[in-house]
């Protein structure tokens, strides 16, 4: 017996593990400090920077990063992409979690977390673009979380209930595609209320557009990438049809992201020359912003566009990692970087060493409860009595 | 470096025209480019 237990629990204690382990001891004990010393024990916010990195990264990162859910969705059940089927379960799941934790996050970032249903029950500022991120985010989390709820039934046997469920797949994906339009898009036109803040290469009317265009990549790229980790990690998890589909979802995914990005590029393009920004790009911020642009954009279309002529799956799956982290370096340029960039560097903001831990336990609930999700239901096979193949 | 403008219809006529000049290059690239991405598709018959 003893035995039996001490094989069962061997594989949990992996370094991997008790990293995460650390991370999420590290995070609860900063979380009583947060809910019981404020918003000033643990952060390094002010009056000249009150959005630091749980708004950068756990939220603007967050979100962006979670669009595969809806990308993946309309790519199969709207375009009829039927080929990309066996990814849409993992992107949902992701984008479930994705969204999840972005509430979560809220709750550590806002002064009072108790009346974060406020704007949507009892005072609704139909003005603020805040309240039409915070009701798109709440409505697009019950979204995710009904497309979600089949693998959960199936798990549990609920056949009569998951039928129903299913018949409303196509309902459900509108729906996703046209709240993410909304609130991807409201994210970025949040920043245009800060026009004298926000370095001008930055700033722009198109900022609404910019988010949701880089919205589209960063959620293909995403998928890429989660589904290489899963492949590495969680194989022994998958059945023959996700193992038969993933090179065609990587190879689809790798090459209308190409396209986007490349289209993203031109339209920064025609920002900058709309309003005559030419020359902020002989400055340093002009060089951050070339990085950015030339660095994290042109080029990783481009090794796309390689990586999908020559069928390179290696190479298309670096590049959707490389792409994951031009998207957060935007979100932190646009929130965080070019943010105040006029004040002095002593009136800056840096985040706190706790504010990182509480990003990294964020991330870390995210970890164990996708491997937890993939460990019991079907998500990366499919359940023998429910098959669409 | 930086161009002064005195009136907006030169800040306008300035910026507009380089705009369009861009976009007329976009069009060009966006299809070409997307040429170079699919070449080496397999061909599906169409009729």
């Amino acid at each position: 017996m003893e035995q039996t237990s001490r094989i069962s629990l061997r594989p949990l204690i992996t370094p991997f593990n008790m990293i995460l382990g650390i991370i999420i001891a590290m995070g609860c004990i900063i979380t009583i400090l947060r809910f019981t010393g404020g918003l000033a024990a643990v952060t390094h916010l002010d009056d000249n920077n009150p959005w630091g990195i749980w708004i950068g990264f756990d939220l603007l990162c967050g979100v962006a990063l979670a669009a595969g859910g809806y990308t993946t969705s309309a790519a199969c059940y709207i375009f009829g992409l039927k080929r990309f089927h066996a990814a849409v379960r993992p992107a949902i799941l992701t984008a479930f979690l994705g969204y999840a934790l972005v509430v979560l996050a809220l709750h550590y970032d806002v002064g009072r977390p108790w009346r974060l249903p406020f704007p949507i029950f009892w005072q609704q500022g139909t003005t603020s673009l805040l309240f039409e991120v915070g009701l798109c985010v709440f409505l697009y989390l019950s979204v995710l979380f009904v497309e979600f709820t089949p693998a959960a039934f199936e798990w549990l046997g609920f056949s009569k209930i998951r039928a129903f469920i299913v018949k409303l797949t196509l309902v459900l994906t509108i729906l996703g595609v046209v709240l993410s339009t909304l609130h991807q898009s409201s994210l970025g036109a949040l920043y245009t209320i800060v026009p004298s803040k926000l370095h001008p290469l930055w700033y722009s009317g198109y900022l609404p557009v910019y988010f949701f265009v880089s919205s589209i990549f960063a959620g293909l790229s995403m998928v890429i990438f989660e589904g290489s980790l899963a492949h590495k990690y969680l194989h022994h998890k998958m059945d023959e049809t996700h193992i038969k589909e993933a090179h065609g979802v990587i190879l689809g995914f790798g090459k209308s992201a190409s396209f986007i990005m490349a289209g993203y590029l031109a339209i920064k393009i025609i920002g900058l020359s709309v309003d005559n920004n030419w020359h902020y790009l002989f400055t340093d911020y002009g060089a951050w912003f070339l990085i950015e642009l030339i660095g994290f954009v042109a080029l990783p279309s481009f090794v796309y566009a390689i990586g999908v002529r020559e069928k390179n799956i290696r190479l298309i799956q670096w590049t959707s990692l490389w792409t994951v982290f031009g998207i957060v370096l935007n979100r932190f340029n646009v929130s965080l970087i070019a943010f105040n960039w006029q004040l002095s560097s002593a009136e800056r903001y840096f985040p706190g060493w706790m504010e990182i831990a509480i990003s990294l336990f964020i991330v870390a609930i995210g970890i164990v409860a996708y491997r937890l999700a993939t460990h019991f239901l079907p998500i990366l096979h499919e359940h023998p009595e429910y098959q669409a193949h | 470096m930086e161009t002064i403008f005195y009136t907006l219809q030169d800040f306008l006529t300035h910026s507009k025209g380089i705009t369009y000049l861009i976009m007329g290059g976009i069009l060009v690239f966006m299809p070409l480019y997307w040429l170079f991405l699919t070449d080496r598709d397999e061909k599906k018959e169409t009729y």
